[in-house]
């Protein structure tokens, strides 16, 4: 076992897990550690939305007691998790980052929330986020735009953005996400963490603020990728309370990590990798990264997806039609921010212009025209048949592959505001990260190196449904030869 | 002779009437009688104090999901089953959007393009004819909240909302535009009632808004291909405001027609009180509802085998139970169809019609002297105070000539009264029959004694007297004395006297 680290917010999830069960540490003691990283930088940062420092402090002592009584300990034992601010947490505020939602307190807690406190876990806040998980930098969000801790100029990603800025700047050990079109991958990426996105159905989603049904999945976030495994075991599984959720999920073998890459066969979609518009720096990244591997003793093949190309259209057309939809009980009526205003009608409509912030409503708007009499057929129904061809087309690739490796974005982080005004060019930033939305296979962004500017590099795996271990055991073989993983944000070194 | 040649009576109206042809079709909704609603574990019972009956999912509060009630979606296929539908192995529930204050989740979850059930007919009776009407599909969904208007103060307008109703399972079975009249309307409804009642898959209560139902109308000449513009009346909360809205908007319709106007395509309620149609809403401000497929369910996915299991429990059907009772019973195809009301009201005459021996005349007792009780009390004949056994040994005793009819009937009353069989009422208050000769012959000099100027007009040869002395004496016996044997005892007297 490793040594005890200096400052107990650097450890792993793994290592805190172990030493609190054995007594080495107190829960105590390793959240105050990262509360108080949290205090020197979520404010710079704007990770947080609502941080939790009491109930943290409450939920830790109460493991600490657990452990004195001789109480089985559960898997993440007093490890500091983040929650981004669309999973509902009972009494605790959940506003999605939006407005409409301000002062909102869930009356109970998330699936994964659940599960999370029963194996133990420390939730020290709610991170911020785009407003109800849609954009791509977390600028979207109504409270405050967050920063990456790599360059406090640059956005972190979205729409998770303030979760992994906070597991990139020690403010927890540990984050949960959601992942619509890339929501997790893209900010992992951007920030330098672990980012998994499950396979559509393998993690509850009974708790999760609906953005769109048929692609949300809350992720982990971690700074190793055995954490990651662990935090996708405590949340994986099906729940009786989603319809949607798979009894084929299943926990990683953490043991099956440390297999190593030999005889796994890496699929590179070629066709994607084409065009235009990869930074350089990426490009080089992706070569190193399958060079490693390859040393490793992966084999490649390539393969293609040739409809991925039509991803975008496609997941602005389901993703908006299904927000539409979802975001029509925020009417003022039962909970949230309600307009005083005349009737009806005027109360809607002033309730609904003063909560949502412009992407929100440029999303419904979009939606609505896509579901509306007389457009399904060309937008809705269409764009669901070119989801089944991307469905396919991963089918296919994974027939003779184990992974597909490619880009989880086409740059590195770009700069707070440098995209607000075009959000086309912003929808692009999820050009590589929506394509296994669509398909509803599992797709891990992993750390593989860094840019010119000293910014975090970002690539993909995706894989076949239910096939998560394959994903981070090839992360893992990754994380072996290079320490872009173990890499520290200046920001994350202040005063330690 | 076509319809419109056909001759009608002085009415101008009438005759007006008679050249047109109304097309209606109906949309019931019902409430299907789960313990618990369809996307969650609230319970639907009726009455509870506003929003208890409530929690995260059926609030519509954000990250909730639904999950679908299999019990819902076994009565809806047993409605499908029980009227001939064809059950979709696929069907697909269905997003369908609208605001409104009672809507939580600002959709209602439904069905569209791929309903649980298609096709299927009712048969009814009207004016004496069997007729089908088909029906285009039934589909599960869930109910909308409550509005409530109390008055506000000082003309404050308030909107209060009780979601406990949010959420409760309902089919919607919409049939076929094969009804001609408001008449035909009410004869399908009690019919579809009475069908979702055998297979106590609803209750059928539409005070309690248990069963609700929205009509569709036009009007176009006889003999016409094509329909006309239709209108559809809502806010029908009884069968018989059914039957009236649809025969005022049948005449408003050829009003409007024969002034040189067109029906407009409209939405419009029913107010009961003033008897009639006002316009809600107009084609244009109509909603684009834009469903789409309920992404937090996946397709409903039934089994030929899950379909057959239910197919074998369903229970005998109104219109089976209806033709064995005119079978197995030899009673007329009338009495069968009334006395197959309600199962227990079959169930009720079988086990008379077993006990007495005596199927039709057990018909007749029930459907006259049990009924006119019924239906000034309004009992359901569960709660009906002489049960099976009692009422069929009071047959049988009037079969067997032990009583007569009208001192059944005496009888019949003391019985709504007291639990005792028929019997011992009889012994208890002296209602046995007279019909030993020697009462009878005392009975007859004593009547004769007392009315001497009526018993000498029949001596003298005024034969209608007779009926008056046996009045006199059936009186005196208080209808206990054996018809014919009291007149051969009259008739010997006055001969002997005389």
């Amino acid at each position: 076992m490793t040594p005890a680290p200096a400052d107990w917010a650097e450890a792993s999830a793994e290592q805190i897990a172990e030493s609190v069960r054995g007594g080495k540490v107190s829960a105590e003691e390793v959240t105050r550690a990262t509360l108080a990283r949290a205090d020197r930088t979520a404010s710079r940062l704007a990770t947080f939305l609502h941080r939790m420092p009491e109930e943290a402090l409450a939920s830790a002592r109460g493991i600490d007691e657990g452990r004195s009584r001789g109480t089985t300990l559960g898997p993440l034992a007093g490890v500091p998790i983040a929650l981004k601010d669309n999973i509902c947490t009972r009494g605790i505020p959940t506003t999605c980052g939006s407005r409409i939602l301000e002062g909102y307190h869930p009356p109970y807690d998330a699936h994964v929330v659940e599960r999370l406190r029963a194996a133990g876990a420390v939730v020290v806040g709610k991170t911020n986020c785009d407003e109800f998980a849609m954009g791509s930098s977390t600028e979207n969000s109504a409270y405050a735009p967050t920063r990456n801790p790599w360059d406090l100029a640059r956005v972190p990603g979205g729409s998770s953005g303030g979760s992994a800025a906070a597991v990139a700047a020690r403010e927890a050990t540990l984050a949960l996400g959601s992942d619509t079109g890339g929501s997790v991958r893209q900010p992992a990426a951007f920030c330098g963490v672990y980012g998994l996105k499950p396979t559509y159905g393998a993690v509850s989603r009974y708790g999760l603020v609906a953005f769109a049904s048929s692609l949300d999945q809350i992720g982990p976030f971690a700074r190793t990728a055995r954490d990651t495994a662990l935090l996708f075991n405590a949340i994986c599984g099906r729940d009786p309370r989603d319809m949607t959720s798979r009894p084929e999920a299943s926990p990683v073998r953490l043991e099956a990590l440390e297999e190593g890459v030999k005889g796994l066969t890496i699929g590179i979609p070629r066709d994607i990798l084409s065009g235009e518009g990869i930074a350089p720096a990426i490009r080089a990244c992706f070569e190193r990264a399958v060079a490693a591997l390859t040393r490793s003793g992966a084999s490649l093949r390539d393969v293609t997806l040739p409809h991925a190309k039509h991803a975008i259209a496609t997941y602005y057309l389901v993703a908006t039609a299904e927000a539409s939809s979802n975001l029509a009980r925020y009417d003022g009526v039962r909970y949230g921010l309600r307009a005083k205003d005349g009737n009806l009608t005027t109360m809607y409509e002033a309730t609904r212009g003063a909560g949502f912030g412009r992407e929100v409503k440029r999303r419904i708007l979009l939606g609505t025209y896509a579901l509306s009499a007389g457009y399904y057929d060309a937008y809705y129904l269409r764009a669901q048949k070119v989801r089944t061809l991307i469905r396919r087309d991963f089918s296919e690739a994974l027939e003779k592959t184990d992974a597909l490796l490619f880009p989880v974005t086409p740059t590195t982080a770009f700069g707070i505001g440098e995209k607000v005004d075009d959000p086309l060019s912003m929808y692009l930033n999820d050009i590589f990260s929506v394509p296994a939305s669509l398909a509803g296979v599992p797709a891990l962004s992993f750390p593989a190196g860094f840019d010119e500017a000293g910014l975090p590099i970002g690539l993909q795996l995706a894989g076949r449904p239910f096939q998560e271990e394959t994903l981070l055991r090839v992360a893992r073989a990754y994380e072996a030869t290079d320490d872009a993983a173990a890499r520290r944000p200046a920001i994350a070194k202040e005063g330690s | 002779m076509t319809e419109a040649a056909r001759p009608v009576a002085d009415d101008p109206k009438a005759a007006v009437r008679a050249r047109y042809e109304p097309v209606i079709g109906l949309e019931v909704h019902a409430q299907l009688k789960t313990e618990s609603k369809i996307f969650c574990s609230c319970s639907t019972r009726f009455g509870a104090a506003a929003n208890t009956q409530v929690c995260p999912v059926c609030l519509g509060l954000p990250g909730v999901l639904p999950v679908l009630n299999e019990r819902a979606v076994r009565f809806a296929v047993m409605t499908g089953l029980a009227v001939g539908s064809s059950i979709r192995l696929r069907s697909v529930l269905a997003r369908k959007n609208y605001f409104y204050p009672d809507l939580p989740k600002g959709y209602q979850i439904s069905q569209y393009d791929r309903p649980l059930c298609e096709g299927g007919a009712i048969e009814i009776l009207a004016e004496g004819e069997r007729k089908r009407i088909g029906l285009v599909r039934i589909h599960l969904e869930e109910d909308a909240g409550k509005s409530l208007h109390p008055e506000g103060k000082e003309g404050v307008s308030t909107t209060r909302v009780d979601l406990n109703r949010a959420g409760v399972p309902l089919i919607e079975i919409v049939s076929e535009p094969d009804l001609r009249s408001g008449a035909e309307a009410y004869h399908y409804l009690t019919k579809l009632k009475q069908i979702l009642v055998y297979l106590d898959v609803c209750d059928g209560n539409m005070e309690e808004g248990s069963l609700r139902c929205d009509a569709n109308v036009s009007v176009r000449l006889r003999g016409a291909k094509e329909y006309g513009t239709k209108t559809e009346i809502k806010n029908l909360n009884s069968f018989r405001y059914v039957e009236k809205a649809i025969a005022y908007e049948i005449d408003r319709q050829i009003a409007r027609i024969e002034g040189g106007e067109r029906v407009v395509q409209e939405t419009l309620l029913w107010d009961s009180a003033r008897n009639v149609a006002e316009t809600m809403r107009s084609k244009e401000e109509a909603h684009d509802y834009r469903y789409f497929p309920e992404p937090d369910l996946l397709p409903l996915d039934l089994t030929e085998s899950w379909i057959e299991g239910i197919r074998e429990s369903l229970p005998e059907l109104p219109d089976a139970l209806r033709e064995r009772l005119v079978r197995e019973q030899g009673i007329p195809e009338y009495d069968a169809e009334v006395l197959t009301e309600t199962r227990s009201l079959a169930t009720y005459y079988e086990e008379v019609a077993a006990r007495s021996g005596q199927p039709k005349l057990a018909s007749n007792w029930i459907m006259t002297e049990v009924n006119a009780v019924r239906n000034k009390t309004g009992q359901p004949i569960e709660s009906f105070p002489i049960d099976a056994a009692r009422l069929g040994d009071l047959v049988g005793m009037i079969a067997g000539e032990k009583i007569s009819g009208k001192i059944a009937k005496t009888v019949f009353e003391r019985m709504l009264e007291d639990p005792d069989g028929p019997a011992a009422i009889v012994q208890k208050h002296g209602l046995l029959p007279i019909d030993d000769e020697a009462a009878l012959r005392t009975l007859a000099r004593e009547v004769l004694a007392a009315n001497p100027g009526p018993a000498a007009e029949f001596r003298a040869g005024k034969e209608k007297t007779f009926a008056f002395l046996v009045g006199q004496a059936m009186k005196q016996s208080r209808g206990r004395a054996h018809p014919e044997k009291l007149q051969a005892a009259l008739r010997a007297v006055l001969a002997e006297e005389g």
